[in-house]
């Protein structure tokens, strides 16, 4: 059997299975919030997340799970995981694959913003149920900091959508 | 002074405004006027505390105590949040008005310290930047929709615009770090920042048929940056501080 290499790839693709405790459908690598995998002497591994809201009181969660699951593979020696905000986080990060997992937690992804956030955006969100456009916010605040609430017209469901930032 | 103490000078009073604006807001969860704004302003709350808490850290690294020392073991003189938000939350009327007056003046300080020579305070303002959208789109929805409500709405909106607007002068209290500040590239200054916000908020205003108080009239409140404060503040800093102070260790 060959030896796995330890490369940022690989931890990259091991991270995949370390879940957003507050959407366990979205894996924090999709979501968009790991910025930065070191790998040092003795494979030490240093991995940088980016907060998502400055407020989320899931960050100290994610940072010990990861510290958690790579701390299981017994090739890589000390975990340390940073926060910084050196890469500014924002929706646009989350990839492709993302968007689905989201969606598959019953949320309406975000939309694409570039930066620029108006009440048009949020109020063009497609049903995760049933795919309409005929939808109404409802409030940009939801259950938690990265969510707001809408209406299907067309399926007569509530649901909630990722806010995009 | 120099650029040490001038930045942490200003780290304080945008914490310590963050921090106590964030308790105010949190008096409104489970008393909201309706479901959606009570968990509108029970979010801004979060927001708001966990960005202090980010400030604070970075107080922290330039050698401060920890934030949680900083935060929880003050008494009121010692704090350097501007009297606007220590006001109690009063009507709905009043904290839909602070929520306007003060989220734009912080969305006009974030935008302005997103170029901060300082690279800490830059790259947490950029985060706070996009979060704050959302709470000044809140603020504007609901001034606009009151003060165009009907006449008791206006009435009420433009009532507590007067009460707060000196109190709301008062978040741009010049301070001796000006200076330096604005020397170093780390910040605009008070003065700067006190015509960015002027000129957002006025057309925002006056579409939502309110009338800032005419500028012959205007006596900014000054003294919060520098620790005076009015009654309301300690009597909320005991209430923050309850759990802490019967048990500095206990987790939450």
């Amino acid at each position: 059997m060959v030896e796995q290499a330890i490369t940022p790839a690989y931890i990259r693709e091991e991270l995949k299975q370390v879940k957003d405790p507050e959407i366990p459908t979205i894996s924090i690598v999709d979501l968009g919030i790991v910025t930065g995998i070191d790998i040092k002497e003795n494979n030490d591994i240093h991995v940088t997340l980016t907060p998502t809201f400055a407020g989320c009181p899931a960050l100290r969660m994610m940072e010990d799970m990861v510290v958690e699951h790579l701390s299981s593979y017994e090739a890589l020696g000390n975990i340390t995981v940073e926060t910084s905000f050196e890469t500014t986080w924002t929706t646009d990060l989350i990839t492709p694959e993302g968007h689905e997992a989201i969606k598959k937690h019953g949320l309406a992804p975000p939309k694409r913003n570039c930066g620029s956030l108006t009440m048009e955006l949020l109020e063009d969100t497609h049903c995760p149920y049933c795919d309409s456009q005929d939808t109404t916010m409802k409030s940009p605040f939801g259950p938690t900091l990265c969510r707001s609430l809408h209406y299907c017209n067309s399926c007569k469901q509530a649901f909630e959508g990722f806010k995009p930032i | 002074m120099n650029s040490i103490e001038a930045l942490k000078e200003l780290l304080y009073k945008i914490a310590d405004d963050q921090l106590i604006i964030g308790h105010r807001n949190s008096e409104w969860t489970g008393l909201g006027p309706l479901l959606e704004e009570d968990i509108a302003f029970s979010s801004m709350a979060q927001d708001k505390i966990g960005q202090s808490e980010h400030l604070y850290n970075l107080l922290h690294q330039l050698g401060e105590a920890d934030p949680d020392t900083v935060a929880f073991t003050r008494n009121a003189p010692q704090f350097h949040c501007s009297q606007l938000v220590e006001l109690p939350i009063g009507g709905y009327d009043f904290s839909l008005i602070r929520h306007f007056l003060f989220d734009f003046a912080e969305y006009s300080r974030f935008e302005a310290l997103k170029t901060s020579a300082y690279q800490p305070l830059a790259q947490v303002s950029k985060k706070f930047f996009g979060e704050i959208k959302y709470h000044t789109m809140h603020a504007n929805t609901w001034v606009h929709q009151l003060g165009k409500g009907n006449e008791e709405s206006n009435g009420k909106m433009q009532e507590s615009l007067n009460y707060a607007w000196n109190y709301a002068l008062g978040m741009f209290e010049p301070g001796p770090a000006e200076e330096v500040l604005i020397k170093e590239n780390i910040f605009i200054g008070e003065i700067a920042l006190q015509e960015k916000w002027f000129s957002m908020i006025s057309p925002l205003l006056e579409n939502s048929g309110l009338t800032i108080p005419s500028q012959a009239g205007w006596a900014p409140i000054y003294g919060g940056r520098v620790g005076e404060h009015t009654e309301h503040l300690q009597p909320l800093l005991t209430e923050m501080t309850e759990v802490y102070t019967i048990d500095p260790s206990a987790e939450w």
